[in-house]
Parts: C-alpha cells; sequence; structure tokens
C-alpha cells in the first residue's frame, strides 16, 4: 500500500511543475507574439508599406474571374443536350407552375387572360376559409388550444390589412418547403449511403451557412431572373443544408439492429431506405422539417429583394421610405405568420411522434378524412356565399384596422421626448467605444493580423488549423476586401460584446430559477423564429440608420444564443460539485465563480460562437440600413446585380465566419481539456 | 448426437475490426494472437470460431459482454462479413453467395431475434410481424392471417393495434419473437433475446421459448451472456472469450470437465447435480441388475430421492425399454458433493 502512494506523491508534485512551465511557456509565447505585432504595427510602416496596405498590383481579381465564370456559364455552358440556361429557365419554368397554382389558391384567383385585361374565373380562398383551414390544422395537430392561437394569428392578418402580402408570402413557402424538404432529404439519403459523397458536401453545407444569404441572391438573380421563381430558388437553397444535415444526422441515430433487423428479412436497398431508414428516423427528420419552414420564411422576406414580394417587400419599401408605422405593421404580420407556422409544424412533429391508432379501413371516406371533408366544404361554402356577399370573400376594408399612423405617433412622440436620453446615449458610445474600435482596426497591418492569427490557430490546434486560418485571413486581403472586413469585424465584435453582455448575465441569473428559465426559453424560441428582417424596424425607429442602429438590431438577433447556452452550461454542471463546494463552505459567489461559471466556460464559449454566427448574418441585412461594411458590399453588388463584387464580399463575410469558428471550437476543447471534461 | 446433420457449418472464421484487417490477418497466416492485433490498432472481435450447428438442437454462444458474440452471430448471418474463413448454411458456401442469394436465404430460411427487440416505431404489432412477409411482397390478407397467428402463439392476441412504445419489454420481445417466425425459418437466431428484460420476465420468457420449441423444433443459434440460462437451454453450448472459442460441449459436459479455468469459473457456482445427466455417470451394466430404474436423461437431482436405505444401484432404461447400464449410489454422491 504504502509504496503505489508514496510513487504518486513524488509524480504530482511533477506534473504541477510541468503544468506550471507549460503554462508559463504559452503566457510568454503569445507576449512575444503580441509584442513583435504592436512593434510591427508602430514602428513598421515606413519599412514595410505593402504589410499596412495590400498592394493592388498583386491583388487576385477573384471578381473578374468569377464574373467571367458567370458569364461563361450564361453564354456558354451546355450539357451537350442542351444549356445550361435552358437547365436554369427549365428548372424556373417547373417550380412556376406549383407556385402559379399556390397563389392563385390564396391570392390571386384563377384568371384567364393578361394583365389588366384577365377575367377571374374562380376568386382565390376566402379569408375565411383560409382561416377557418389553419384552425382545422391545428385542431387536428395540437387540440383546441392551438386551433386559436393559429386562427388568431391568420386573423390578426386579416384585420391589420396584410392579408394579401401575407398569402403571397405564403404562397411561396408553400412551394419552397415541399421541394426543400424532399430533395434535402434526397441529398442526405445519397450522402449516408455514399460516405465519400457525404464528405464533399459536408464543407459545402458549411459554407453554404456562412456565406451570407445576399451573396446568392446575386448569382440566382442572373441565372433565374427577377421574381418569385427566383425567390423559391433562393429559399430552396437557405433551407437546403439544414434539411440535408439533420437527414443524415437522423439516419445514422437509427439502431443498429434495426437496419439488421431490415437485412435479415431481405430488404433490397430501397426497401431499406423507405421502409426500415426513414420511417424509423421520422421524429427527428420532423425537427428538419420545423427548421425547412422556419428558414424558409425567413429567406422568403429577404428574397424580396430579388422580387418575392409579400410581407418582405413591405418591409424593405417602408425601409426604404423610412415609414416606421409601415413598417412595423408588415413586421408585426411576419410574426404572427412566423409563430403560427412554427407552432403548427411542431405539433405535427410532436403528432407523428406519439403513437395514434388508425381509424378502421372500412369506414367511409367521410370518416376516415374528417378534416380534410371539413375544410373542402367550408371552402366551397364560403366561395358560394362570397359571390353573394363580398365581405366573406374579402376581408371588408371598413373593419381593417391600421396601427401605422399609431406607430408613427409613438415613435414621434419617443423621439419629442426621449431624444436626448437616446442620442446621448448612442453618441457616448458610438464616440467612446465604437469608432476608436473601428479606427484601431482599420489601422492595423494586415500582415501582422494574418500571422497573428495564424500564432493562435497554431497555439490553439496546431498546424492544420495555423494554415486553414492563415490562408483564408490572406485571402480576404489578397481579394482586396481588408479594410470592409475590419468594419464588419468592429461592427460584429461590438455587437458580440454588447450581446454577452447582456445575454449571460440573463443566463446565469435565470439558470437556477426554472420557473424564470421557462419563461425566458419562451421568449427567446419566439425571437428565433422571427425572420430576421424583422428586427430592423423597431432598431431603426429609435435610433434612425447608422452603425449603432445596426448593433442594436444585431445585438436583438444574437442576443438568444448567448442565454441558452450560458443556461445550458450551467445547468450542465456536475451538480456533486456543486455540493462538494458548499460543503467547503464557498460563498455564492464564490461557487458561481470558482466552480459554475469555470466548468460551463466551455459551453460558454460555444454559445459565443454561435451568437458570432448569428451576428454575422444579421449583420449583411443591416446594409439596409447603412452600415459599410462587407454586408453593404454585398448589398451593393446585389442592386447592381455584379456577381463577383457580390460573392467575393460573401466570401469574405464567410471565412470571417469560419475563422472565428474554427478558433473558438478549438479553444473550447482546449479548455475542456484542461478542465477534465473531455 | 452425430446422428442429426450439421445445419450450419463455421469454419476457422475471423471477424478483424479495423484498417487493413484483411492484410494484416493473411500476413500473419491466419494465425494472429490477441496481443499482436492489439498493437497492430486493430480488435479481433472474432478469431479461429470453429463450430457446427446441427438440425433441431439449441446451439447456445455463451460469453461475456464484449466476447463477440453479435459479431459471430451476424457473421453466420453474413450481417458482418467475416474477413476470413468459410460459413456453410445447408452444404451452402454463404460467403460466395450473390446479394440476391443472401436477400433469398435470409427472407425464407433464417429469422432474427435481437437484444433491443428492433422493433419498427411506426408500425403497429401486426404491421411489425407481418413485416418480413411484406418485403416479401406476400398478398395483403395472407400476411395479416399468418401474422395473426403468430401474435396468437406467442400469446399477444388482441395487441395487434397496438404501438411497440405501448408494450412492455416483455410484450414487445414477445412481437420480435413472433415477426423472427413469420417466415417458418429453418434456422432461428436470437441474439441475448432476454438480456433487456427483468429477472422475473426473462424466466417466464425462458419457459415460454422452451414451450414454443417443444411445438416448432426449429435449429437455433441462441446467444447470451447467461450461464444460467444457457445451462437452462442448450443442447449444447460454445463458450467465447475475447473473441475465441474455447469450448463446445453439452451442458453437463462443461460442467464436469471444463476446459479451461476460465470456463470452470463459471461452472463453480453451478449446482452439477441439476445439470448433470444420469447417462453421463452410468456405468456399464455387470453382475445382477437392479429391479428399480431410472431415465438416461433425467438428471442425478431428479435422480438421488429414488436412492432409498436399501436401494443402492439403479438400473438405466431408455424410453425403448433397452438397458443401458447402472447408476451407483456412490457416483451419485460424488456429483452431489462437488456442489
Ligand atoms: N463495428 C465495430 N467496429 C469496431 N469494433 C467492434 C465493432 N463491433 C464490435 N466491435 C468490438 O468487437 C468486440 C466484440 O463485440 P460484440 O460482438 O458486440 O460482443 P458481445 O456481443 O459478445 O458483447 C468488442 O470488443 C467490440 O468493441
Ligand atoms: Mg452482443
Amino acid at each position: 500500500m504504502g509504496a503505489p502512494a508514496q510513487a504518486q506523491n513524488n509524480t504530482q508534485p511533477g506534473e504541477a511543475e510541468a503544468s506550471a512551465r507549460r503554462r508559463r511557456g504559452a503566457v510568454l509565447a503569445w507576449g512575444v507574439a503580441i509584442a513583435a505585432f504592436v512593434v510591427f504595427w508602430q514602428f513598421g510602416k515606413p519599412l514595410a508599406a505593402w504589410a499596412f496596405k495590400y498592394p493592388k498590383a498583386y491583388a487576385i481579381p477573384a471578381q473578374a474571374w468569377i464574373s467571367s465564370g458567370m458569364k461563361w456559364l450564361l453564354n456558354e455552358a451546355t450539357f451537350g443536350l442542351f444549356t445550361f440556361l435552358d437547365l436554369t429557365r427549365f428548372t424556373a419554368a417547373m417550380i412556376d407552375i406549383p407556385y402559379k397554382l399556390a397563389l392563385s389558391l390564396l391570392s390571386t384567383g384563377f384568371l384567364q387572360g393578361q394583365g389588366s385585361g384577365a377575367v377571374q374565373l374562380l376568386p382565390p380562398v376566402s379569408w375565411i376559409a383560409v382561416i377557418a383551414i389553419v384552425a382545422l390544422l391545428g385542431w387536428h395537430a395540437g387540440g383546441r388550444r392551438l386551433a386559436l392561437l393559429v386562427a388568431g394569428c391568420f386573423a390578426f392578418l386579416a384585420m391589420f390589412g396584410q392579408w394579401d402580402s401575407a398569402m403571397v408570402t405564403l404562397a411561396s413557402i408553400l412551394v419552397a418547403v415541399p421541394i426543400g424538404v424532399v430533395l434535402g432529404l434526397l441529398l442526405g439519403i445519397v450522402a449516408y449511403r455514399w460516405p465519400a459523397l457525404e464528405r464533399a458536401i459536408i464543407p459545402l453545407l458549411d459554407l453554404m451557412q456562412t456565406i451570407p444569404v445576399f451573396a446568392y441572391l446575386v448569382p440566382i438573380l442572373f441565372l433565374f431572373g427577377f421574381g418569385p421563381t427566383a425567390a423559391v430558388v433562393a429559399t430552396l437553397i437557405y433551407a437546403l443544408p439544414p434539411m440535408t444535415r439533420v437527414t443524415i444526422l437522423a439516419l445514422r441515430q437509427v439502431p443498429s439492429e434495426v437496419i439488421d433487423l431490415g437485412n435479415m428479412v431481405g430488404c433490397t436497398p430501397r426497401q431499406m431506405t423507405w421502409r426500415v431508414m426513414v420511417p424509423s428516423a421520422k421524429d427527428s427528420l420532423m425537427v428538419g422539417v420545423n427548421q425547412v419552414i422556419m428558414l424558409s420564411l425567413n429567406m422568403v422576406i429577404i428574397a424580396s429583394m430579388i422580387g418575392a414580394g409579400g410581407l418582405g417587400f413591405d418591409v424593405l419599401a417602408a425601409l426604404r421610405r423610412l415609414d416606421i408605422g409601415a413598417g412595423l405593421e408588415a413586421g408585426m404580420a411576419i410574426v404572427a405568420l412566423a409563430i403560427a407556422l412554427d407552432r403548427l409544424s411542431q405539433a405535427y412533429a410532436y403528432r407523428i411522434a406519439k403513437p395514434h391508432h388508425e381509424t378502421a379501413a372500412n369506414k367511409g371516406f367521410v370518416a376516415r378524412h374528417p378534416y380534410t371533408v371539413g375544410a373542402l366544404a367550408f371552402v366551397a361554402v364560403t366561395m358560394a356565399i362570397g359571390l353573394a356577399v363580398p365581405a366573406v370573400q374579402d376581408y371588408p376594408d371598413g373593419l381593417k384596422v391600421s396601427t401605422g399612423p399609431f406607430f408613427s405617433d409613438v415613435v414621434g412622440w419617443i423621439n419629442v421626448n426621449f431624444f436626448d436620453v437616446l442620442e446621448g446615449m448612442k453618441n457616448a458610445l458610438l464616440l467612446n467605444v465604437m469608432v476608436p474600435a473601428k479606427r484601431l482596426l482599420l489601422d492595423l497591418p494586415w500582415f501582422g493580423v494574418v500571422v497573428l492569427l495564424a500564432f493562435a490557430g497554431y497555439r490553439l490546434g496546431g498546424w492544420r488549423l495555423a494554415a486553414t486560418i492563415g490562408a483564408l485571413s490572406f485571402l480576404i486581403a489578397a481579394t482586396r476586401q481588408w479594410e470592409k472586413a475590419m468594419i464588419t469585424v468592429y461592427l460584429c465584435g461590438s455587437s458580440v460584446v454588447l450581446a454577452a453582455l447582456i445575454g449571460i448575465p440573463i443566463g446565469v441569473l435565470v439558470a437556477e430559477r426554472d420557473r424564470a428559465w421557462r419563461v425566458v426559453q419562451v421568449i427567446i424560441d419566439t425571437l428565433q423564429t422571427l425572420p430576421s428582417f424583422v428586427y430592423l424596424m423597431p432598431a431603426v425607429m429609435l435610433f434612425r440608420v447608422g452603425d449603432f442602429t445596426a448593433m442594436i438590431a444585431v445585438v436583438a438577433y444574437a442576443v438568444a444564443p448567448a442565454i441558452r447556452y450560458t443556461v445550458l452550461g450551467l445547468k450542465g454542471v456536475d451538480p456533486r460539485l456543486i455540493e462538494a463546494g458548499k460543503a467547503m463552505g464557498c460563498t455564492p459567489w464564490q461557487l458561481l465563480s470558482r466552480i459554475r461559471l469555470k466548468l460551463a466556460f466551455p459551453e460558454i464559449m460555444l454559445g459565443l460562437n454561435q451568437t458570432i454566427m448569428f451576428a454575422l448574418s444579421m449583420l449583411v441585412i443591416t446594409a439596409l440600413v447603412g452600415t459599410r461594411d462587407l454586408g453593404q458590399e454585398v448589398y451593393i453588388a446585389l442592386t447592381k446585380a455584379d456577381t463577383g463584387r457580390g460573392l467575393v464580399a460573401g466570401l469574405a463575410v464567410a471565412f470571417i465566419g469560419i475563422i472565428a469558428d474554427r478558433l473558438i471550437s478549438a479553444g473550447a476543447r482546449r479548455v475542456r481539456q484542461s478542465l477534465g471534461l473531455a | 448426437m452425430s446422428e442429426s446433420e450439421a445445419k450450419l457449418v463455421c469454419r476457422d472464421v475471423w471477424k478483424v475490426f479495423g484498417d487493413g484487417a484483411a492484410q494484416f490477418l493473411r500476413s500473419h497466416a491466419g494465425k494472429a494472437t490477441h496481443d499482436a492485433l492489439v498493437e497492430a490498432g486493430l480488435v479481433g472481435a472474432v478469431r479461429a470460431a470453429n463450430m457446427e450447428v446441427r438440425t433441431g438442437e439449441i446451439f447456445v454462444i455463451m460469453g461475456l459482454s464484449g466476447s463477440g458474440k453479435s459479431t459471430l452471430v451476424r457473421c453466420l448471418s453474413r450481417l458482418i462479413e467475416p474477413t476470413a474463413g468459410e460459413i456453410l448454411f445447408k452444404g451452402e458456401n454463404l460467403l460466395a453467395a450473390s446479394d440476391k442469394r443472401m436477400i433469398e436465404i435470409r427472407r425464407h430460411q433464417m429469422g432474427m431475434v435481437f437484444q433491443h427487440f428492433a422493433l419498427l416505431p411506426h408500425l403497429d404489432v401486426l404491421h411489425n410481424v407481418a413485416f418480413p412477409l411484406d418485403v416479401q411482397g406476400v398478398a395483403r390478407d395472407k400476411r395479416e392471417a399468418r401474422a395473426r397467428q403468430m401474435i396468437e402463439l406467442v400469446g399477444l392476441a388482441g395487441k395487434e393495434g397496438f404501438f411497440p412504445r405501448e408494450l412492455s419489454g416483455g410484450q414487445q420481445q414477445r412481437v420480435g419473437i413472433a415477426r423472427s417466425l413469420a417466415v417458418e425459418p429453418e434456422l432461428w437466431f436470437l441474439d441475448e433475446p432476454f438480456s433487456a428484460l427483468d429477472p422475473l420476465i426473462r424466466r417466464e420468457m425462458q419457459d415460454e421459448f422452451s414451450r414454443l420449441q417443444s411445438v416448432l423444433k426449429k435449429t437455433i443459434v441462441f446467444i447470451t451472456h447467461d450461464f444460467d440460462e444457457a445451462i437452462r437451454l442448450a443442447d449444447r453450448i460454445a463458450i467465447m472469450k475475447d473473441g475465441e472459442i474455447v469450448q463446445v460441449g453439452k451442458p453437463e459436459e462443461i460442467v464436469l470437465a471444463p476446459a479451461t479455468d476460465y470456463v470452470a469459473e463459471f461452472t463453480r457456482n453451478v449446482p452439477k447435480a441439476k445439470v448433470v445427466r444420469v447417462r453421463s455417470v452410468m456405468k456399464p451394466a455387470t453382475g445382477r441388475m437392479p429391479r428399480d430404474s431410472v431415465s438416461p436423461l433425467a438428471t442425478i437431482a431428479d435422480a438421488a430421492p429414488l436412492f432409498t436405505g436399501r436401494v443402492t444401484r439403479l438400473k438405466v432404461v431408455d424410453d425403448s425399454g433397452r438397458e443401458l447400464g447402472v447408476l451407483e449410489r456412490a457416483d451419485v454422491v460424488d456429483v452431489m458433493m462437488r456442489g
């Protein structure tokens, strides 16, 4: 007994010494690196001007390459039998058919003839019938409360005069979601079946999810033209990656025994996929469907920039006019639509997860499909009545409530009474924090930053990470995006800091109070379902346009993951450690700072990572309120339909995201190892 | 028991997990030791397995968790491709069979029951049981009739419309058993079918299984990590350790003559008298035959009460009335004394 104990006593101090030495080494290495960086920055300018401003002569003409590639695609690319352009036109035509159908059903009615000479053969489904249908869906999926909620949301659309726009938006979603789900599912299945393909697809999905949405609106605009079809294509591209990912994960989670079963009963590969794997993974797949729906809504709103129309267009138009009232109204309509769609699809996901007993097959059609029959009957009846009573067909104008003027008044009132306070806050932050931070970042030598980032990559993750990060950051400089990238970093950085300063304390506060956490959870869940566009209006309303407004909108959008991960991290701390801490007589503050926050740190870092990703995606949208960063560059490219410019700037944003993601993930891994959690 | 022919033969079968496993085996001329494999970063889940399963017997593979039982049984049905070796099913080399042929064999001649039931969550009991027939394209009324029959057989009549997650573990496994029997397999694999169940239910299911087998008379490969279960159910047992089969034999052979210390460790706590049968300890008939008789298949525990004050020897007579030998009291006592 004595000998091993002694041996342990001997090794422990040795190990502690070694780790202390390592830590000292790390601090020293960082100190040297940063000192060298500062010296280079302060005194390097006369010696190496190229390191401060990337020389034009050596720039990589990526914009020109992409633009000529695009031209080639449009003019020359061919598959032999048909050209690339034929393919895109064909795709557009194929998408146009269901879209026209959905639009006719919900908005325009079935028309004969073109333009103003068109005759309506059949009116669209009346507002009453639509509300009845969604209420029935709600009832079917989740009972009376859900029925009331979704009916209420849709009634809100009618009452506030947003019906027509909302139906246009809904039509795009009705087309995009089924296609997105099916394509994502197929892609996921293919990737699951052929791992080599998966290795090719995953990085592509990563990139697709980090490139800001505006960036791929540009080529889509080129290939599919301006209009709702292009918007549906953009929506598909946006919603496809998560569905694919969810599918791969869901199929992986199918127990190996179930796969064995499929083989044992002699399933062919096709039977294996469709009769065993997909049905077994159905519960998880429904999560993907919900995501596709919510992402589609987000994108359909954004795609109003390439002609999607609908609620997004209303927000966009209001922003351009700075008509706060109209913008807020459209924004609230989006919120209503988002909540209705989210709750409905979640309820269906839950319903599918629960077993339900089929009614006997030998009953009549009506008995087997009471909901379908009810809905159809309602549509027919209201349509007939609608012919005689216009109020049944279209929501009567007289009953519409416009809150636009009211909100304009509210904003006016706020500006009259709180102008000084708000303005003071804004200016104080701008002058004392944001502008100096921006100056500082813009002043840094790109070369030094690239080397320092690569050094960080090396310390946290080794040579490969260093090479990746060095290459990506170098590419930002070499494509001459550095200055705009630095503005993006500054805006994103200050938003993330602010979001963390708000989110982490809230997380700490609610982590131990279950009731409060449930309330906060509902709030942040709802915040996360809202399309990013919605966040712009209140920010503009209070602070008008500019960097500060952009920051506020970004913080509002990105604060949710900061809260969520803080709570998850704190809740995940082993309760035995907390008990041990209490037994040692820690004060609550010591418990929090020495044990809980320390152990939750890796999780909080991952939350920060998410916050950065959210912030970047929102930041691009805030180009609409007049920032000067990469987002603006993409936005300008969009308005000028300049594919090269848009994609290069978009890729630069993606690179920033990837760099942050890789560094933080590696850092979190490090910390987790050193805490003994990994 | 050499009178019944082998249904399934497994010759020198290896399954090594890891990169370059096949090459490694070839370069070691099929003699890779456990340590050599570990050193190469490979897992020798099944090593040089030899066994044969005879028609109509219950062949139990017993071993601790991780000893390679599941891997072996999956090699036998070729759910896992063995790294080396030969598997003959009714004389046909399974490893040479095409995918199509394998589907054919599995559809009509094999059935399998899984440790965690592997029921399809979206189908009710009836459709789960009918699933193998559905996959084959059997007409609806025919397959559902067959499924109802099987559900009846395992005692779940009335539960046809229930979904798996509405059933208890024991009921779920009954569904799994019914499903595996729906295609009338010749060879029935059960991979730890009762391990996930509570002890009381497990006992009940074992009795149920014995009842079923007395009716069905299938050829069975039964996997378990529970030595008592093996003893209770097996005609013959193969004991696995670290991927190797260390001993194959009838329960009493294993109990009376464990091949290694490892096997002896399992048998130590087994009451020998309840396992060993009269035929294993009887002596050839010499001299005058005693009057009282006993069956050769009776266990020693069953035979012991027959030795009363005056009776010290018993005549061993089989069902057809042949006199096979004599059972001596001293031998019975000897077995009982060994625990
Ligand atoms: N797919 C696999 N890849 C690598 N190793 C495996 C794989 N499947 C099983 N093993 C290993 O093979 C050994 C035997 O596993 P298994 O056959 O499941 O054992 P048992 O069923 O007896 O518990 C274990 O060490 C297990 O870790
Ligand atoms: Mg096993």
